[in-house]
């Protein structure tokens, strides 16, 4: 009876050992799998519960949690609603957390992996652990100058410091007030949350670096500009001809100049005259004798069709699609066709350009600090790429300056600056009304700040507006925020 | 425990009190050697494990109210003077009884009630709606059985004459849910009884009927089970007359599933019945013939019964969204996991994490809540607790001298250990899930009265063991 006993001891044994490793499986090999999984409502009770990180732009507190005196412990609040939107998103129950406050939950809600040995203190000490705060890169002054410069029209701005990445602006309008949404009243934020999708003009997107995307329009001729001279077989002085009207091979369609006459006068016109008068078919014409590779290589080297460019974010790519015919890539080539961009990419373009051609990673995260203030995790200017030679980058700012001084930009003159800059007025179809650009960047010599301005709907004028006339003002008011702290 | 002097001894019935071989000085040196030492220790355990209880029960209002009330303490009073009177009585009547099972049960009985009480201040629960409240009382009583079994069995050999009686109990009782009237059916089985206020799960106490039944069955039936038959392979297979029993077990087995709709307690009886077969025997063919019945007849309910074969599908397929969803589907095992997940190592803390949205969290779920509170290292603790529990048992079955009590000792531990099996083994995805308690922590009278039941029997067997064996070693030329 005792060899049975034995063998029995030893099934107890193994029945007991597999409970062991079972619960080792879950609790400690599948947590992190589990933790994620989107049907665990802990993890989202838990960052709740957790008194959340404030998010700080400058001196501004742009998101902090209240005692709340519920169940969930903590009321998020959004004491400037709108203006910060963009960059705070929202943090709301049983949905997806947008903008910084869901790309960096963990840190805000205490739970990243660096910050475990808090975490542990405070189950020990019996204290309830606190988030991380967030402060952002946004300067709180150029953000209200831009949002002020925006005013009621439907588009985004975006300002960029060229030698760090540093995102100084980040404005998106129309916008929403994120408090609709962090209420904890689940019937309260559902109807907020209908309302706001059902909004025609989607508040909730943050179109500086998302959204349907618009063509770039004439502010993509600094890519293909970049991607002439960087083959070292163009100037500014090379050229190409110079008709008034040109038929796109293969079709019936004919493509005109903005002036619908020749661009300058002449039988011939240099690259830098058409980017100065910001004309159409000689970049037509650049775009079809550089071939469709030389121009998206440029492109994604500024950024272009990143599926991983967060700043932290996910930023949704702008894309120079291969196009099916040599006419779709002559009306790409001076941004229109399948051609699509969101301001934060032509804030790059120009920023690149502003940087001796070195293209920083744009970044909105200045600093995480624990509550213990020791610092989780610091800014450090990372580069991106190098889209463009230092030698390029120069030729660039000469012309871009030109093109304000002189040129189909001058709206964005400021007084005493060498303002460098492109204007875009893209056409959406036929009747449709057209999306306004601007990028550039100030000063010119010594560049502190990289800006684009993109407007929807033709900021209200159909296809009266153009991006010198509306976009321009806007942008050189941003800058002159930018220039005057 | 290789070399117990059972077998040099003779046939156990031959010494059923210390006279026989020992010399008066002997019997003198027994009584001066171990005066009252298993008892000084089982009481320092026990305040022990009642300051666990209280600890434990003062964190819970901490973490999750943030203050201390009183009431649940004060309640929790009766069952604590309860086990220490268990205790003086055991000073008296079962001076050498185990020292170890009482402040375990003890302590997982107090730790299920501070789980219990969290739960309720989770769900808003107070006064006699709270389970907490419920579960003393069930505490109060379960203690009060196990002190008369104590009083009442004097030599657990009586038990054996009352095999069949035991038999004949143990089936009424697990055949009392299904009579109209008395029975209800729950979301998961139809294993519970209502009279008056009470509901109750009498196939708890079922288990001890039929341990007490299989002991005194296979003590008489071993040699005809284990001798006679054929060797097909090298082992030795019965003959056809004795399948008798194993089959009319079977068959109980599987009225229990397609009756009451409960896998799990039909494991458990077959489990149990299995291994006391084969302690009692020795033969693993008995453990083959067994578990082929068993996999033939959970095959054949798996494909016959609709609600046996959802279990094995949310089991193996837990996460797939149309499982989750379904209408009593996965949804409360991943919950479980869940929480599980979001205790991790160390755990949330008492009170401090949301084990109240996994459904049934105080009773068939009260591990997943333990799991998210107290965390991995909790888990392992409680597991430890249940293996030294079924390993005090065990030890009275090697060291025993007559067989029905060492077969009834292994019985009890063993249905004790297989239980937690079944359960924890349902709750982390390792078999499939199934509706039975976790011994002394779940919220529920039958499986608190049960288990105490069983405290206050291996306290009697092994009082008994311990008493015979030191006239053994005592007394033997050895």
């Amino acid at each position: 009876m005792n060899k049975e006993l034995r063998r029995v001891s030893v099934l107890v044994l193994a029945m007991f050992l597999a409970l062991f490793s079972s619960t080792t499986v879950i609790q400690v090999v599948q947590q992190q799998s589990l933790q994620a999984d989107s049907r665990n409502v802990r993890t989202l009770y838990a960052s709740f519960s957790a008194e959340r990180g404030p998010i700080i732009a400058g001196d501004t507190t742009i998101a902090m949690s209240e005692a709340s005196g519920d169940e969930y412990k903590y009321l998020r609040v959004y004491p400037e609603g709108e203006l910060y939107a963009p960059v705070t998103g929202y943090f709301t129950l049983n949905g997806e957390n947008t903008g910084i406050e869901g790309s960096l939950n963990d840190y805000l809600s205490g739970r990243a992996n660096e910050q475990f040995l808090d975490q542990l203190n405070a189950i020990l000490t019996g204290q309830h652990p606190k988030g991380a705060a967030v402060e952002v890169t946004v300067d709180p002054v150029v953000q209200q100058a831009a949002w002020d410069a925006l005013g009621d029209l439907k588009g985004a701005i975006v300002a960029i410091e060229p030698s760090s990445g540093r995102i100084l602006a980040m404005v998106s309008k129309p916008s929403y007030d994120p408090n609709l949404l962090a209420g904890h009243s689940q019937s309260e934020v559902l109807a907020n949350y209908d309302a706001l999708l059902s909004d025609a003009d989607a508040p909730l997107i943050n179109r500086s670096i998302r959204g349907d995307l618009n063509p770039p329009g004439s502010t993509f001729k600094l890519v293909m500009t970049s991607a002439a001279l960087m083959t070292g077989e163009y100037t500014p002085d090379s050229t190409v001809p110079n008709p008034s009207s040109l038929q796109l091979p293969g079709t019936e369609t004919t493509i005109s100049n903005q002036s619908r006459g020749t661009c300058g006068s002449g039988s011939e016109v240099t690259i830098a005259t058409a980017l100065r008068l910001s004309c159409n078919i000689p970049f037509a014409e650049l775009g079809a004798e550089l071939g469709y590779d030389v121009i998206h290589d440029q492109a994604r080297a500024f950024g272009f069709e990143d599926p991983e460019l967060g700043v932290p974010m996910k930023v949704q790519p702008s894309v120079f699609p291969e196009p099916e015919s040599e006419a779709q890539l002559m009306l790409q080539s001076f941004g229109q066709g399948d051609n699509r961009a969101q301001p934060l990419q032509m804030a790059m373009v120009s920023a690149a350009i502003a940087n001796d051609g070195e293209l920083m990673r744009p970044n909105l995260v200045e600093r995480i600090t624990a509550p213990d203030l020791s610092v989780l995790q610091d800014f450090e200017p990372t580069v991106y790429s190098q889209p463009i030679t230092s030698d390029v980058a120069e030729t660039m700012t000469q012309l871009m300056v030109s093109n304000v001084a002189a040129g189909a930009a001058s709206g964005a003159r400021i007084e005493g600056v060498d303002v460098a800059g492109k204007t875009g007025t893209a056409e959406n179809g036929d009747d449709d009304p057209f999306t306004l650009w601007f990028t550039g960047f100030a000063p010119a010599t010594d560049p502190q700040v990289a800006v684009a301005v993109v407007l929807e709907d033709g900021a209200g004028r159909g296809q009266s507006g153009s991006g010198n006339g509306i976009a321009a003002p806007i942008a050189k008011k941003v800058m002159e925020a930018v220039l005057n702290r | 425990m290789s070399n117990s002097p059972t077998e040099a001894i003779g046939t156990p019935e031959a010494s059923p009190r210390p006279s026989a071989p020992t010399t008066l000085t002997s019997t003198i040196r027994i009584r001066l050697r171990e005066p009252a030492r298993m008892r000084n220790l089982e009481l320092g355990l026990l305040l022990v494990a009642l300051g666990l209880g209280a600890a434990a029960v003062a964190l819970v209002q901490l973490g999750a109210v943030g203050e201390l009330d009183g009431s649940i303490f004060v309640l929790s009073a009766v069952p604590a003077f309860l086990v220490l009177l268990l205790h003086v009585i055991e000073r008296v009547v079962a001076k050498e009884a185990d020292p170890i099972v009482v402040p375990i049960a003890t302590f997982l009985n107090g730790l299920g009630i501070a789980m219990i009480h969290r739960l309720d201040i989770a769900e808003g629960y107070t006064g006699w709606d709270a389970f907490a409240v419920r579960q003393i009382v069930w505490t109060v009583i379960a203690i009060v059985l196990a002190i008369a079994g104590l009083l009442i069995v004097r030599n657990h050999r009586v038990l054996q004459r009352y095999r069949y009686i035991a038999m004949f109990v143990g089936i009424v009782l697990l055949l009392l849910p299904v009579l109209p009237g008395i029975g209800e059916t729950d979301a998961n089985a139809d294993v519970w009884i209502r009279v008056g206020i009470f509901s109750f799960q009498p196939g708890e106490l079922a288990k001890i009927a039929l341990a007490i039944f299989f002991a005194g069955y296979l003590v008489t039936a071993r040699d005809s089970l284990s001798l006679v038959g054929r060797t097909i392979l090298g082992m030795r297979f019965p003959r056809a007359r004795d399948l008798g029993p194993i089959l009319v077990v079977w068959v109980l087995s599987m009225g229990v599933i397609v009756l009451q709709r409960d896998l799990g307690t039909a494991l458990l009886y077959f489990g149990l019945f299995l291994v006391m077969l084969y302690v009692a025997t020795g033969r693993a063919s008995w453990i083959l013939i067994g578990l082929s019945l068993f996999a033939a007849g959970a095959w054949l309910a798996s494909s016959l019964l609709p609600y046996v074969a959802d279990r094995f599908h949310n089991w193996l397929d837990a996460f797939n969204p149309e499982v989750y969803n379904r209408l009593g589907g996965s949804y409360q095992l991943v919950q479980g996991i869940f929480g599980l997940a979001d205790g991790g190592l160390v755990g949330t803390g008492l009170g401090r994490g949301r084990p109240d949205i996994v459904p049934l969290a105080e009773s068939d779920y009260i591990i997943a809540s333990l799991g998210e509170e107290l965390g991995l290292i909790g888990l392992f603790a409680i597991l430890a607790l249940y293996l030294v529990f079924v390993a005090r048992g065990f030890r009275i079955g090697v060291a025993g001298q007559d067989d029905f009590g060492r077969l009834l000792a292994v019985g009890l531990s063993f249905v004790v250990g297989l239980q937690v099996f079944i359960v924890i083994g349902g709750v982390t995805r390792l078999i499939p899930l199934t509706g039975l308690t976790t011994p002394f922590l779940a919220a529920g009278g039958s499986s608190l009265v049960a288990n105490w039941i069983i405290v206050g029997l291996l306290l009697r067997l092994s009082d008994s063991v311990r008493r015979q064996r030191h006239v053994v070693v005592e007394g033997s030329p050895a």
